[in-house]
């Protein structure tokens, strides 16, 4: 092995199994006489039937041996700031400029308030007006929400949206069906799915794309739309997108352009020109903010001028010099989350596009296409390696290929590849979403912020792990060997009686013997 | 206790490029065919905790392998058999004394025929799992590899021991249908729960999520309670019985009508009498890894059966795991009939789980 890696590796235990009786982390100073004569004791407005007979079971730590644990817990992640992550392809994940950072913890941006009266918060209102003008330009549509707070939720938006239209024309019962692509992102057909759609799903054809006389026999008097994503998660452009859209459109649907990841064609081709009437952008993928692990998010979701009186409440508007919420909109679908989104999400996406302007986001994606077809050369060369479809196919922004071959030839496969990544200081190659259409598969996305020397390693590590693989199947299978855990069982991530939770869970646990034990 | 059975001939025939072992042994010892099963089978106990009790047939029906692995065995049933003499009919009895023995799970080395032989001895009464060492492995009674295997049933030894049924597929050995090799469906076996063992996406063509499966089940019941149905074969069809209240057939096809089942495990000439001029919608699945909904292990729906019932009236149900496990490739039609064929081909919306279909070609 040449990985010259090696995390840390604590034998480090719960924070429950931490700490004794009576230890604590800060003790605050008790008031002063004059504050206790003054305000009420804070339980006092609680009513009884609300408060707790005993106090909470939780850890008692002091602060020191707090710190540590959970640096120690910091030590054995693999986040963006200490392994090059490009590997978890679908997710975009690129480098978050620092100075962003800086701009959202100012007092300015992190001492706001949503309840702030509008005259106060005029800044950030029209950073979240201008944040939508650059999404019109970039996507060629007119009006934009950015109160959804992920991805999903914006495709959840757009639905809604599209549920709207249609019962505004007296069509809702009868259209009720979404069409999508099984290479589309799996929310595609979640969200629409969720807002109450029936899913009708296209497989690819023989390009890796879906066939126009596919969705031609999915179209009816029942279709309310399609939501595609376009490349696909396979990063295969679908060159008839443009037929797709005219053929909906004539059979009275609307068309959703997922562009979660606008990486591979933001600045070159617009959701307008395509024709489609919808369209979304994860702020936490294309446009650098941190994806923050399932933390506050913001998925944009913009609309033809015509649908845009269907968009939640409120949305931003601007009024001469001044910038107001317009919340008096009668045929919003209504809110999908509290207030105008995420401020602080908002302000690192507005900054980094303002800081690259139209000429540096195109450089974004060219460069993460040549970033994706530079990696596709070098894994090209991995023994037992694969296209699963033509490989006249330029990949766009991200890749996925097959590593059956090299399965079947040694036992390894492509999650074995991917677990043996992080002993090379890596995080690990995502495979597929479900179900695996394309056997064995792996799917990098070296978005625009790596650097050669970081697609260089990757394409070594890879080689290198092959390489064992072939000499000694059993050592990658074992692996990894440098990080800060070995390989795990992952049935228990399967089993739903033996995930714990939380704490309460796990002390309900070990009382009460599991159902079917 | 474990139970071990181990079929030495299982593989022969495929490293000498023959389509099985099953009566061709001596064929495949002629080529010069090297057997490996002991080797796999070894290669899964060396996986299992040493204290795990283990009984094997005798000889090289387990004997061998457990010698091979290092593992003394608990419990060895019936006489030492040589692997040269060994028969389907050796692996029955061995399964049947490993039975009696009172083994709680039986781990069997082979293929598809040894999955037939496992399923027509003890059926799902016992819980049992593959270790893939045959020249076939269709069924998705395996696990993806002898380590997986191994790993596997340790797993489900000393852990909660969830289990779900796996079908049990083999080339029909009643002869080739149309000059063509037809997967049948045999049965089913109960076998360890575990997700991403069993049954990879090279052979998962019975694999079954069964969020998805009941999806269907419960989807095709609501919508089809009222209607005349004729279910064929497969576990999806028995999920589609199941959900409308009704005992169906595994193996065979069903004519439903008014929430009975009028025609249990029909055969053509039965069906055909039964169906009315009010017609019927038929139901299909995939069988095997071929893709085939029409012509393999169900030719009672023949085209005079599918005629009366309405052609346009065929509906297909696969979960999206059969579908992926197809690669790509089209399901496909053989009814003996070309003109019928060539009114069921072109472009079909699957049910492919509650409320979500799938436009798929058939061919």
């Amino acid at each position: 092995m040449t990985a010259q890696f090696q995390q840390a590796r604590w034998n480090e235990p719960l924070l429950s199994d931490i700490g004794t009786p009576g230890e604590r982390g800060f003790i605050p100073s008790p008031p002063e006489a004059e504050i206790t004569a003054r305000v009420p004791d804070a339980l006092s407005g609680i009513p009884a039937s609300f408060q707790r007979a005993e106090p909470p079971r939780l850890p008692e730590v002091a602060q020191p041996q707090l710190m540590r644990h959970f640096m120690r817990l910091s030590q054995e992640t693999m986040g963006n700031d200490v392994a090059v992550d490009f590997g978890l392809g679908t997710c975009t994940m690129k480098y978050s400029p620092k100075v962003n950072e800086h701009l959202v913890r100012l007092p300015e941006v992190s001492g706001l308030h949503p309840l702030q009266h509008v005259d106060t918060v005029q800044g950030i209102l029209e950073i979240l007006w201008r944040l939508e003008q650059m999404l019109c330009a970039i996507s060629g549509l007119d009006r934009f929400t950015l109160q959804p707070p992920s991805g999903s939720a914006a495709v959840y938006t757009n639905a809604s949206i599209v549920r709207a239209y249609h019962r505004s024309r007296g069509e809702g019962e009868q259209r009720n069906e979404i069409i999508s692509s099984i290479f589309s992102h799996p929310c595609d057909q979640s969200g629409p799915y969720s807002a109450g759609y029936k899913i009708v799903q296209l497989y690819p054809g023989p390009n890796g794309y879906p066939e126009v006389d596919a969705l031609k026999a999915a179209l009816s008097d029942r279709t309310a739309g399609i939501v595609i994503t376009n490349p696909e998660d396979t990063g295969i452009y679908n060159p008839h997108i443009k037929e797709f859209t005219r053929l909906v459109h004539e059979a009275g649907g609307l068309c959703v352009y997922d562009q979660a990841n606008a990486n591979g064609m933001m600045g070159i081709a617009r959701a307008k020109e395509a024709g489609f009437d919808l369209c979304h952008f994860n702020m936490h993928k294309t446009f650098s903010s941190p994806h923050n692990g399932m933390g506050p998010a913001m998925g944009a979701s913009g609309v033809r001028e015509d649908l845009a009186r269907f968009l939640p409440a409120p949305v931003v508007e601007k009024r001469g010099d001044l910038f107001e919420l317009d919340w008096n909109r009668p045929d919003s679908i209504g809110k999908i989350r509290s207030f105008v989104g995420n401020a602080q999400i908002a302000v690192r996406s507005y900054s980094w596009i303002l800081a690259l302007g139209p000429d540096g986001i195109r450089e974004v994606a060219e460069t993460a296409v040549l970033n994706a077809n530079y990696l596709a050369a070098l894994l090209r060369e991995v023994p037992g390696m694969s296209q699963p479809f033509p490989t006249s196919n330029t990949p766009l922004e991200q890749f996925r290929w097959s590593l059956e071959g090299f399965k079947e030839e040694t036992g390894v496969g492509s999650s074995d590849i991917s677990r043996n990544l992080s002993d090379y200081g890596l995080q690990p190659v995502f495979t597929s979403h479900h179900p695996y259409l394309v056997p064995e598969p792996i799917t990098p996305e070296p978005a625009e912020s790596f650097s050669k020397a970081d697609l260089d390693t990757f394409g070594n590590a890879f080689m290198d792990i092959a390489r064992r693989a072939q000499a000694d199947p059993d050592e990658v299978l074992n692996g990894p060997y440098r990080n800060a855990c070995r390989r795990i069982d992952a049935a228990a991530l399967d089993d739903p009686d033996r995930w714990v939770p939380s704490s309460r869970a796990e002390r309900t646990r070990n009382r009460t013997p599991v159902k079917g034990d | 206790m474990i139970g071990l059975v181990v079929n030495p001939v299982a593989g022969l025939g495929g490293s000498v490029g023959l389509k099985g072992t099953d009566g061709l042994v001596e064929q495949a010892r002629a080529l010069g065919a090297i057997p490996h099963a002991h080797e796999r089978a070894a290669l899964a106990l060396r996986q299992l905790p040493t204290d795990l009790p283990i009984a094997c047939a005798g000889g090289d029906m387990g004997e061998t392998s457990m010698h091979l692995a290092g593992r003394e065995p608990t419990l060895v049933v019936g006489a030492a058999i040589d692997g040269t003499q060994s028969t389907a009919a050796d692996t029955c009895a061995a399964v049947a004394a490993l039975a009696a023995a009172g083994v709680e799970l039986i781990l069997f080395a082979g293929g598809d025929g040894t999955a037939r032989d496992i399923c027509s001895t003890v059926g799902d009464t016992i819980v049992a799992l593959g270790i893939p060492a045959g020249v076939k492995i269709q069924s998705a009674t395996f696990a993806q590899s002898p380590r997986a295997a191994g790993e596997l049933a340790a797993a489900w030894y000393v852990g909660r021991r969830r289990e779900r049924v796996a079908e049990v597929v083999d080339l029909d050995d009643s002869g080739t249908t149309h000059g063509r090799v037809s997967p049948r469906l045999y049965g089913t076996l109960r076998v360890p729960l575990g997700p991403g063992l069993v049954a990879g996406t090279k052979s998962p063509s019975n694999d079954q999520d069964p969020a998805a499966l009941s999806g269907i089940a419960d989807r095709v019941a609501e919508r089809m309670q009222d209607t005349t149905l004729l279910l064929g074969c497969g576990t999806t069809l028995a999920a589609i019985g199941s959900a409308l209240g009704l005992q169906t057939s595994l193996l065979g096809v069903d004519l439903v009508r008014n929430g009975e089942v009028v025609v249990y495990d029909g055969t053509e000439a039965e069906l055909l009498t039964a169906l009315t001029d009010a017609g019927a919608t038929t139901i299909v699945t995939p069988i095997g890894g071929q893709g085939f909904v029409l012509g393999r292990g169900n030719q009672q729906l023949s085209p005079a059966v599918l005629r009366r019932a309405g052609i346009g009236r065929l509906t297909v149900v696969a979960t999206p795991a059969k579908l992926a496990a197809l690669g790509g490739r089209p399901l496909l039609v053989d009814t003996g009939d070309e003109e019928t064929d060539n009114e069921l081909r072109g472009w079909h919306k699957l049910v492919t789980g509650y409320d979500e279909e799938t436009i798929y070609r058939v061919e």
